[in-house]
């Protein structure tokens, strides 16, 4: 009767504390909590999770090992499908992948895996157990990027034996997991770092400041370096704008750079140089993750902080817990509503922005049903900072200096199911050849991609 | 970590730092900057390259110590490291791509103004060493404040010194200078290519604009990553929005939007620090001709 216990909640930093701090939302499970959730679940014959996990993790199969009292079985059963279980756990959007097909929560609540594997993945980074180095195997692989695609590629290949380097154009290690996903969803020193370091122990070599086309091309990596394969998991760093008049006044800025000097540069913490600008009441456009990040982030730095996306609330691509703890934040959500233009005062700064409110008509071809102005419905909001969360795209720097590298006409590199590209012996995956997506999406095509250079290699 | 090899005051409050950044080195070009942290708190901060050199695996940096994070970059002596330099960022000047007979055929006339001085260096002496008539006008509030002199003297084919006080050179602005040498010594440019602060650019603009005579500028926006990342740094050109960082630094004068850009470079300057700066312009005998001051 193991389904008649109901799910186990997860402790959380009080709503009205944490719109103050930058400490982590979610506690996690402890031991007795995790190992009574675990109990739940039912080992399904035909693991429904399985299929919806976007790499297959072997659910059933870890939550067994973990109700044994197994947590290193289970860590490695996790291991076999994901390099990354600490993250994914708290950054996956579970509610629509293998928590959005398990069967209890057909007439009830999912299993939570999500919480399940975060308390197996910080487990791991807590007792520090690392892999040691692989023999050499004398072949050199190069990775550009250090975000969820390339740690994965890296630490798969490193462990075949191969010497890998990672460049990386920032300067610290882990991409979006450290410039764009904040403190309060991803600890940086407690999960981010570690799993950095567990790549670092592998042998990974990573070498910051490297802005791939510009400090160095992809050519002159293998004429002049040595490497023998290029795997490109640089994302979508590229931040999108409106194209609305006053788009450029003082106060409007992208996400991508409000999160980066809060998040990469530390702009909350005095103690760091950079600056930022709040002000005393943040419009941010959009209803993804990143303007969930971002909305949430202004709040803390002591903004009145306001959503503006142009569907409905159930359209919001965000996923549902982040949206139910900006809620609970005080967040407000301005649904069908779409800005018009920005307004500017005498000096050029933002003092408002004007919305027009939108309904939902028939259904797209992609069965989203579009929304629609409200003819005569325009209105102003007050605010002295606008952010822009409208999605971003890859980066046109790398495509740009290598030769016979093709892409769409979105900007993304064009690469099959494996990762590879149009160029002999390079290969792609994650943000940058699928545009925006998931952490974990492009930790599994990070994963397919080794396995690739893997067979590129041994078969030259 | 990348080492100090060489430090010195080149006028008040402007430094040169040769630091050792061997990949840097190797691929810059005239045109192109560098994202400088000082150390582990450090802001990323863009600077131009002033020089570089592949043999040595060097690059030289000119830093105007103007705010917190230049104050800490230029605090650092030979034998120190900076946390990090990446780079070159930003396009190259066109000429570096251009077939080199067409870049031959024009003569250039190159405007730098106080510590733009720095990043006309690597451009003057690139098209010099392949063959090309370069004009140089080098601008300062007073004598003591030119940077670059001799350096500039051993690659322009003619250098002129324009000050604002008349204690070296033209007693004037360099958009004066530039004035005079069309109108009154009969030289005829091509090419106006003018770096300093971003007011000094838009006058330039408006003088080379009265000639037809076509100018570039290179823009000196506010910036976080340098890589396309933030759009930190946009600037209306011909109506559209461009990064400087990716699209630029370089753009055709005539289709920037200077007082969008002006303004948006003050996006940080707390009411505070904007005091200090004004005051100390005040103590330097500046007069603000744009209004920053009231």
């Amino acid at each position: 009767m193991a389904n008649k216990i109901p799910r186990v909640a997860v402790r959380e930093q009080d709503a009205k504390l944490r719109a103050t701090n930058f400490e982590e939302v979610c506690y996690g499970y402890n031991e007795e909590e995790a190992l009574l959730e675990a109990s739940r679940c039912l080992n399904c014959k035909n693991p429904r999770c399985v299929s919806a996990c976007p790499v297959g993790i072997k659910i059933p199969q870890f939550i067994e090992r973990l109700l044994e009292g197994d947590k290193a079985g289970a860590a490695s059963v996790i291991g076999e499908d994901s390099s990354l279980p600490s993250i994914c756990g708290r950054v996956c959007p579970q509610e629509t992948q293998c928590e959005g097909s398990c069967i209890l929560g057909i007439k009830g609540e999912p299993v939570a895996i999500g919480k399940l594997e975060r308390f197996v993945g910080d487990w791991q980074l807590e007792s520090g157990l690392t892999t040691p180095p692989a023999a050499k195997n004398g072949h050199k692989v190069a990775i550009i990027g250090s975000g969820p695609a390339g740690l994965a590629c890296a630490s798969d290949l490193a462990k075949m034996g191969y010497e890998v380097t990672i460049f990386e154009a920032l300067h610290e290690a882990g991409g979006v997991l450290v410039y764009g996903i904040p403190e309060f969803r991803l600890p940086k020193e407690r999960i981010v770092k570690r799993e950095i370091e567990r790549v670092k122990a592998l042998g990974v070599n990573i070498e910051t400041d490297v802005v791939v086309g510009r400090t160095i091309t992809i050519d002159e990596l293998f004429d002049n370096e040595g490497f023998e394969a290029v795997f490109i998991g640089s994302g979508a760093g590229l931040p999108r704008f409106m194209g609305i008049d006053g788009e450029n006044l003082n106060g409007v800025l992208s996400a991508n750079e409000f999160l980066t000097r809060a998040n990469l540069m530390h702009a909350y913490d005095k103690e760091y140089d950079t600056p930022i600008y709040v002000g005393h009441k943040v419009v941010v456009v959009g209803g993804g993750n990143v303007a969930m990040d971002a909305v949430r982030t202004a709040k803390r730095l002591g903004a009145d902080a306001s959503i503006v996306y142009r569907r409905s609330e159930k359209e919001l691509p965000a996923r549902v817990e982040e949206v139910h703890h900006a809620k609970e934040e005080g967040i407000v959500f301005e649904m069908l509503t779409n800005p018009t233009r920005v307004l500017g005062d005498d000096k050029g700064w933002v003092r408002g922005i004007e919305c027009v409110r939108m309904e939902l008509g028939e259904p797209d071809e992609s069965g989203r049903r579009s929304p629609q102005v409200i003819e005569g419905s325009e209105f102003e909001m007050e605010c002295d900072v606008v952010v822009m969360a409208l999605g971003t795209s890859p980066n046109p720097l790398i495509a740009s200096t290598t030769a016979s590298l093709e892409t769409t006409r979105r900007g993304c590199i064009v690469a099959d199911e494996w990762g590879a590209t149009s160029r002999e012996g390079v290969f792609a995956g994650g943000d940058t050849v699928t545009g925006a997506a998931t952490v974990i999406l492009a930790m599994g095509a990070g994963r397919k991609a080794a396995t690739a250079i893997d067979n590129y290699i041994q078969k030259r | 970590m990348f080492e100090i090899i060489e430090k010195r005051e080149l006028a008040e409050n402007i430094f040169l730092t040769r630091v050792k950044a061997p990949r840097i080195a190797n691929s810059a070009r005239p045109g192109q900057f560098v994202i400088v942290r000082s150390d582990e708190r450090g802001e990323r901060t863009p600077l131009t390259i002033a020089d570089y050199d592949t043999e040595e695996g060097s690059v030289t940096l000119v830093t105007q110590a103007l705010g917190v994070s230049t104050r800490k970059i230029v605090a650092k002596s030979v034998g120190e490291y900076l946390a990090d330099v990446a780079g070159p960022l930003g396009r190259p000047s066109d000429f570096v791509a251009e077939p080199i007979e067409e870049v031959r055929k024009r003569k250039y006339i190159f405007v730098g103004g106080g510590v733009g001085a720095a990043p006309v260096y690597p451009q003057v002496k690139w098209l010099s060493q392949q063959g090309c008539e370069v004009d140089v006008i080098i601008g300062a509030k007073s004598k003591d404040m030119l940077i670059y002199k001799e350096e500039m003297a051993k690659v322009a084919s003619n250098l002129y010194i324009a000050t604002d006080d008349g204690s070296e050179g033209f007693h004037g602005l360099v958009t004066a200078l530039l004035e005079k040498l069309i109108t009154e010594e009969g030289k005829k440019y091509d090419l106006c290519v003018a770096i300093g602060p971003m007011i000094m650019m838009k006058f330039v603009t408006l003088t080379a604009k009265k000639f037809d005579l076509p100018c570039i500028v290179s823009l000196n926006a506010l910036m976080v990553d340098g890589t396309g990342m933030c759009g930190a740094c946009r600037v209306t050109i011909a109506g559209k929005t461009k990064f400087t960082c990716v699209d630029g630094p370089e753009f055709n004068a005539y289709d920037v939007d200077f007082d969008e850009a002006m303004r948006r470079q003050g996006m940080y300057r707390t009411q505070e620090q904007r005091a200090i700066a004004i005051q100390r312009e005040r103590e330097a005998g500046h007069k603000c001709n744009i209004g920053l001051d009231k």
